[in-house]
């Protein structure tokens, strides 16, 4: 029953599993002469399959680019060497098994490709930031601000250098104030579109679109003109400037999370006489929880790593504001963004070590998300079980659907 | 509406869940909260369709009624009108009266979520609240109408116990609802619409996504909670109707038109001695 929850490939294996062999497998080894067949293992001789094709393909590139020819260049490298590789393991395939095994590894190996091409700049992205970073990261630059720095490199006498810590104070306070007035105002559109309707869902739905399409800059412009221009530079502007990007975003996904809860949940709601605010609130709104939070949570990594409607609406400065209401303030952005344009080494790197700081900032946010998201103590005290605390992991959790599959599961076994 | 059914309670000397303040004392001490629902006259539409045509029924207090016809005759909506779902559909518009004890459920002066509470629904496919523990799923009918109660735990026991299923989760309260099998699910929900007591309790095809064994609890629960609580409850199985049902109603809706009754009376003599040749063909399985 509890592999069953798991809905992954365990379960898929101990479905296929003969029923007599589940039943002696907690208890004793199986007699040795039961040989077991799992269709789906790659066994170590198609682990060995796979990389003899990429070394083979590789060694033929080799031979071509070093011994044949005077070409050059890793990307060319690769551009030949994959449709190589891959006509190498399906000829290969092609030998040992039948047609469609061949095909079908062939295909697999592609879409394979496809996601490692995706993670790929990720990954280089990650390095890099890191790398570059690293250097100047210390505890001095996370509490130190950039007061009195004098430009003049790091062989100089005083502080030559100086940290990010104005820039993260001055991020996290815009963030928070972005999240504050765009969070809800996302939210109840979403909840207005899904589930209120009626004459004006349809615009407002293209106005959110078209908001989602509009250059951030414009954000900063539409703020400076309405709101910096009558006060002064401020992160609570630069807040206004961060909720506009964050808005349309947090409502689309908002949205989509909505579609995907059950109407029989609302039918239900509603045959128990509940008000709308309340199906919305006790049932629709719980039931999507965990969607819910990883779209927030992607509109403030959008927002929290936005530049342009800052320089227009913060400014940037040197020194430590955490008032975010007066004079101008930095953010993690902006300074990455003036740092890398200063033609001192040191500076450049500090750039380099705000960026850091703002990746291990996202970083962070989503982790925090995914702890909420997993665990929700809810009110009355009740405990979550252990079987439950299985249902909710978070490939179950990303989309109530996923959840739903498994019930059935469930119930088809368990009744 | 709110007026004659408070009348109603305090003749009958019983509580249901809009005096809730006291809401303490078991429904079984005194017995009947149930109420009879007339329906006289409905017709229904969606859009510029009809899908009913004309239909009269009267659902007896305490007893089990069964609206039995093949797939597209209206039942459903007729059971939905009954407690006012009809309405949520945007295009969808009736006609004709149906009364709850004698008043009128679609007057003027009625709140839906009034009848709603006093009307009970159970759906087709079992729909606990995913998020919410089974307990919390009890309890959901009066946290959504405000009602409060320090007695929390016995109507959670009480209504668990009516449907059936207290003795299979007295263990597992705090589980979400989802975590039950489909056929706990299903009386789960049952469990929370009896949870705040109504007079009356639809029932929309309950067993169709069950197994054998699921379907034989929820028919035992329904001949239970009937002596407290009138049931009205639509199926597709014949031997189900013939099971748990005191009166029938066989509904038939032919070449596109408007659904309507040929014929009602009790369980007994539908299946027995039907005087209509089409609810002969349909109880002995010639068509449906």
């Amino acid at each position: 029953m509890t592999e069953l929850l798991n809905n992954d490939a365990l379960s898929e294996e101990a479905d296929k599993l003969a029923p007599e062999d589940g039943a002696t497998r907690a208890s004793m080894p199986p007699p040795p002469s039961v040989r077991r067949i799992r269709p789906r293992e790659f066994r170590p001789s198609d682990v060995a399959l796979l990389l003899l094709s990429a070394l083979s393909a590789f060694s033929i590139v080799w031979i071509l680019f070093t011994q044949l020819t005077l070409m050059n260049g890793p990307l060319g490298f690769v551009v030949i060497w994959i449709p190589l590789f891959l006509g190498m393991y399906w000829l290969v395939n092609r030998q040992l098994f039948t047609r469609q095994v061949a095909i079908d590894r062939l295909i697999g190996s592609i879409v394979t490709m496809g996601a490692i091409l995706m993670m790929l700049p990720l990954v280089l992205l990650t390095i890099f930031v890191f790398q570059r970073g690293l250097k100047q990261l210390s505890w001095k630059a996370l509490t130190s601000t950039q007061e009195g720095v004098v430009y003049a490199g790091a062989g100089s006498h005083g502080n030559a250098i100086g940290g990010v810590a104005h820039a993260l104070v001055g991020t996290l306070e815009q963030v928070a104030l972005a999240a504050i007035i765009g969070i809800p105002a996302a939210v109840l559109t979403a909840v207005f579109i899904n589930e209120v309707g009626g004459r004006f869902t349809k615009s407002i739905r293209v106005i959110v679109t078209a908001m989602s399409g509009t250059p951030a800059i414009v954000a900063g412009v539409f703020i400076y003109s309405i709101w910096v221009l009558r006060f002064s530079y401020s992160g609570f502007a630069g807040a206004l400037a961060l909720a506009i990007i964050l808005l349309p975003t947090v409502t689309r996904g908002t949205e989509e999370v909505l579609k995907v809860v059950h109407n029989d949940l609302r039918e239900a709601s509603i045959a128990l006489a509940a008000p709308e605010w309340r199906t919305v609130w006790s049932v629709v709104l719980p039931t999507a929880r965990s969607g819910l939070i990883t779209s927030i949570l992607l509109g403030i990594a959008v927002s929290i790593g936005e530049t342009a409607p800052l320089i227009m609406t913060i400014f940037g400065n040197q020194v430590m504001n955490a008032n975010p209401f007066s004079n101008p303030q930095m953010a993690l952005s902006l300074l990455a963004y003036k740092q890398i344009k200063l033609p001192i080494q040191s500076q450049i790197d500090l750039g380099y070590t705000s960026a850091l700081v703002l990746f291990i900032l996202v970083f962070a946010v989503f982790i925090l998300a995914r702890l909420l998201g997993g665990n929700w103590k809810r009110r009355g005290g009740s405990r979550r079980s252990m079987l439950s605390a299985v249902r909710w992991t978070p490939a179950s959790s990303m989309d109530p659907t996923s959840q739903e599959i498994s019930n059935t599961k469930e119930g088809a076994v368990d009744v | 509406m709110s007026d004659v059914l408070n009348a109603q309670e305090s003749e009958s000397g019983t509580l249901v869940a809009s005096s809730a303040s006291s809401a303490v004392t078991s429904l079984r001490i005194d017995g009947v909260t149930a109420a009879e629902l007339e329906a006289k006259g409905v017709y229904a539409w969606f859009g510029e369709r009809c899908v009913l045509e004309d239909v009269n029924l009267v659902m007896e207090r305490t007893k089990v009624t069964a609206l039995i016809g093949p797939s597209g005759c209206g039942k459903s909506t007729f059971l939905r009108i009954l407690n006012r779902m009809h309405e949520i559909v945007p295009s969808a518009a009736l006609a004709g009266q149906v009364e709850l004890d004698g008043d009128d459920i679609y007057d003027a002066n009625q709140r839906a979520a009034t009848i709603r509470r006093h009307i009970g629904m159970v759906f087709q496919r079992p729909n606990p609240f995913p998020a919410m523990s089974v307990r919390d799923n009890v309890l959901a009918g009066l946290r959504f109408n405000k009602i409060r109660s320090n007695h929390k735990d016995e109507i959670v026991e009480e209504a668990l116990s009516k449907a059936g299923l207290f003795s299979e989760v007295k263990d597992r309260l705090g589980d979400l609802g989802g975590a039950l099998s489909g056929g706990q699910q299903q009386r789960l929900c049952i469990a929370r619409a009896l949870a705040v007591k109504p007079a009356v309790l639809l029932m929309d095809e309950p067993c169709s996504a069950l197994d054998p064994g699921s379907t034989l609890r929820i028919e035992q629960t329904i001949q239970e909670i009937a002596e407290e609580v009138t049931v009205v409850i639509v199926t597709h199985n014949m031997q189900q109707a013939n099971r748990v049902s005191h009166s029938t109603a066989f509904f038939l809706a032919q070449d596109g038109n408007p659904g309507y009754i040929v014929e009602t009376g009790p369980t007994k003599d539908i299946f027995t001695n039907p005087q209509d040749p089409r609810t002969a063909d349909y109880v002995s399985g010639r068509f449906g």
